[in-house]
């Protein structure tokens, strides 16, 4: 069972735990997984990547063009900048926050809404939920990834009880109850 | 038990495993993170040095003094290293001692793409390339060994996608270094020509014996499948060709210096095709050339990094580029909001100065709106390239500044500074002091107040350092960077000088001191004029509202450093309560 999962977003929205619960998940699932990401001088503000890969044996910790099965958008406009990646059975799963580039900030360009619209066409499903608004609802925007994470686990085969598992053991014990909350909504919907 | 592990968390378990007693280091992408986890172990005494030749030099006195040891840096910082490593090949070691250079194929965070290869030939030093965090871990901790055992330091190579990315990995227990007494040995240590010469002598027998090493069965495997194609690769390349053609015959050299080269002759005759793929330079192609091995041509960009993708179009002979969609707004990394840079950047935006930049958080100050910085070449080369601008043009120094971050003032700035007095020159420096290394992650320096664990440490006094290096108190000025009237005056001042002069602001990191951050700031649409001026600042909480044609603050971004007060004419811009 070959996944490739891309995940985008923009420097400072908290990428990484999503995607190190999804590493742990396939390990425990007996898959061998990679997972590349870039930091340093990206990581202030600007676009980010990060590419987990699970399969029986992984060699590139990179995702070939065209063959990402799960596009991953923490930023409603983000998954346009790696159009590479997606091929013709592609799912988007996408949060329609959206932060605003710097030439957007000044008002010197303009946000791109009608091409989010035209490109989310390609994908062959594709999952969009205001994500914040709802972590906003649950009591803490910073929870917006735990949603977006349970909508990922419900687009992919493995176990309800792995990725509660795995989120256990990665988020502090004191919020587990509200990153299962988070996790759950996203699931259901 | 089987973890997922970065590279670099992989590295520093090696060094846990290993038995390694001392690690120092001067953080640099994508090297950083090894030395933040090595500290995390308590076994281990890590800390951060003020530079990557402090650090190696460190490392080199705990061999010296018996325990395993270990540097890590970028493959710039191993140019700023390399002083007491070349001649560290001919000491050798006592206790083991490994150096893990991390390259940045691409650029993700580098200034340049230098190939850290050629350091292992150059210096006649071994160097392992792992391919994944598994062979991260193993070739660190055979490293160790292998150190003691040929007498000479050992380099790890690694690249962004070996360090960032994380794999699985089997852990261990720790098992403690070898007991090594501290040496005292003179011919060995002193190199004084006579004793140099002699221990010249030994570092060439001694690539004569690690090239047997190379050449034996442990390391630098070879697979025969498919005989029509074999390919000669290393490190990351090597997933890349295996994900490609994985038919394909392979020899995975683990070791790229000191190089099998009759291993490698012997794979080229069981092959019909000899392929080698490579990141960046042609080092093992040069060599296998050299030694009269037919190598297949491949049309390869000696830029940037390779990919499935990339080393498929090499074998099928195609052009490959990554393509982007520049019609998309670009999102380049930018100052956080209340970032302690910005006023300052403003102020010299707002009085059109040249200036000679440096390497950190603030040589974002290149980009637009604020655009206040024309050259940034290397760690410290801000100060001693406004001391040459003023040597040379005329007048200069009345409109140029040199601006460098508080840890780059402390890992090579320092020096030129002194310079710069010695030789009476009149350039202008600015160190944006906001107490910690900030562009590789937060790391505490010399000036910050504290060690890599937090624990309290002596902290740089500013002022006096630069008052005893001979600039006039006068002209050191201290200030507030959100203060943008006050950076222009003080700017205006100091520049007209002939004489050298140094200001200095004053505010933290917001990761640094998070008790700087306040309540957020709100613009009153009735009061705003559209002027946009506090759109000029670069902040990324304050945005545009075209349709409206006023501004408006992000307040989930705002960290209330009231910069944009300052410059709002119309008192448009208020703060929230508390």
């Amino acid at each position: 069972m070959k996944l490739d999962i891309l995940m985008v977003g923009v420097g400072g929205q908290g990428t990484v735990l999503s995607s190190n619960i999804v590493c742990d998940v396939a390990l425990a699932n007996g898959f061998d997984v990679k997972k590349s990401e870039i930091h340093g001088m990206a990581q202030r503000g600007g676009s980010v990547v990060t590419h987990i890969r699970v399969d029986e044996e992984v060699f590139s910790p990179t995702i070939p063009a065209k063959s990402a099965d799960i596009v991953v958008s923490f930023e409603r406009m983000e998954f346009l900048r790696y159009a590479d990646y997606y091929g013709d059975n592609t799912t988007l799963i996408l949060n329609t926050q959206v932060i605003a580039p710097p030439s957007v900030g000044d008002g010197s360009a303009e946000y791109t809404d009608d091409k989010v619209e035209e490109v989310k066409k390609q994908f062959s499903k594709v999952y969009a939920t205001d994500a914040i608004s709802k972590a906003i609802e649950l009591g803490n925007p910073k929870i917006a990834g735990m949603i977006i994470l349970g909508i990922l686990a419900k687009a992919v085969h493995f176990k309800k009880e792995a990725w509660e598992q795995a989120i256990k053991d990665r988020v502090p014990p004191k919020t587990i109850d509200l990153n299962m909350k988070a996790f759950d909504l996203g699931y259901n919907i | 038990m089987k973890k997922v592990l970065s590279g670099n968390e992989a590295f520093a378990r090696a060094a846990y495993e290993a038995g390694v007693g001392v690690v120092s280091s001067y953080p640099g992408t994508p090297s950083t993170e090894i030395t933040e986890h090595v500290s995390e172990y308590t076994e281990i005494y890590t800390e951060w040095a003020t530079n990557e030749k402090v650090a190696t030099e460190v490392a080199i006195g705990a061999s010296l003094g018996g325990k395993r040891s270990m540097t890590c840096m970028k493959h710039v910082g191993l140019n700023v290293a390399s002083d007491p490593i070349m001649t560290l090949s001919y000491t050798g070691v006592n206790a083991g001692m490994v150096v893990i250079v991390a390259d940045d194929p691409n650029m993700y965070s580098s200034q340049n793409e230098q190939d850290s290869r050629h350091y292992a030939r150059f210096g006649k030093i071994p160097m392992f390339e792992p391919c994944d965090s598994s062979e991260a871990k193993q070739f660190t901790k055979d490293a160790f060994a292998l150190s003691e055992e040929f007498c000479t330091p050992f380099y790890i190579r690694s690249c962004t996608r070996v360090s960032h990315t994380q794999t699985v990995v089997d852990l261990v227990d720790r098992v403690e270094g070898p007991a090594f007494a501290p040496e005292n040995n003179i011919p060995k240590w002193v190199m004084i020509p006579v004793n140099a010469r002699r221990r010249h002598k030994l570092v060439e027998h001694r690539t004569e014996l690690l090239t047997e090493l190379a050449e034996g069965d442990k390391y630098n495997k070879v697979t025969m499948r498919d005989k029509s194609v074999g390919v000669v690769c290393a490190g990351v390349a090597y997933n890349y060709v295996r994900e490609v053609n994985p038919e394909a015959s392979t020899l995975k050299l683990d070791m790229v210096w000191p190089l099998p080269i009759e291993k490698i002759r012997k794979f080229s005759e069981s092959v019909d095709k000899l392929y080698v793929i490579e990141e960046l330079d042609p080092f093992f192609e040069t060599e296998i050339k050299a030694a009269g091995i037919k190598v297949e041509k491949l049309e390869r960009s000696l830029c940037g990094e390779l990919s499935v993708d990339a080393v498929r179009a090499l074998f099928n002979g195609e052009e490959y580029e990554v393509e982007s969609d520049n019609s998309l707004p670009f999102r380049p990394p930018n100052m956080c909001p209340g970032c302690s840079h910005r006023g300052m950047f403003y102020a010299i935006n707002r009085l059109k100065l040249f200036v000679t930049g440096d390497i950190g958080c603030y040589t974002l100050g290149l980009l637009p709106p604020l655009q206040a910085i024309n050259t940034t070449v290397c760690m410290g080369a801000s100060i001693g390239m406004g001391h040459g601008l003023d040597k040379a043009a005329e007048g200069m120094s009345e409109k140029a500044v040199a601006v460098i971050g508080d840890s780059t003032f402390l890992h090579t700035g320092i020096n030129s500074l002194i310079n710069t007095v010695y030789n009476k020159g009149n350039s202008t420096v600015i160190i944006l002091d906001n107490g910690i290394t900030g562009m590789t992650g937060h790391q505490p320096n010399a000036g910050t107040g504290c060690d890599i664990h937090g624990g309290n440490t002596p902290k740089i006094d500013y002022v006096n350092l630069i008052k005893s290096i001979g600039v006039k108190p006068d002209n050191i000025r201290v200030v507030d960077p959100f203060d943008v009237t006050a950076c222009m005056e003080t700017l205006k001042e100091e520049t007209a000088k002939k004489e050298p002069s140094v200001i200095i602001t004053n505010k933290p990191c917001i990761f640094a001191d998070r008790t700087v951050i306040d309540a957020p700031y709100f613009i009153k649409e009735d009061k705003c004029s559209g002027c946009k001026i506090c759109t000029r600042l670069g902040c990324p909480a304050i945005l545009w509202d075209g349709e409206k044609r006023v501004a408006f603050i992000d307040e989930t971004l705002c960290t209330g450093c009231h910069l944009c007060i300052k410059v709002c004419k119309f008192g448009a811009i208020e703060q929230r309560s508390k």
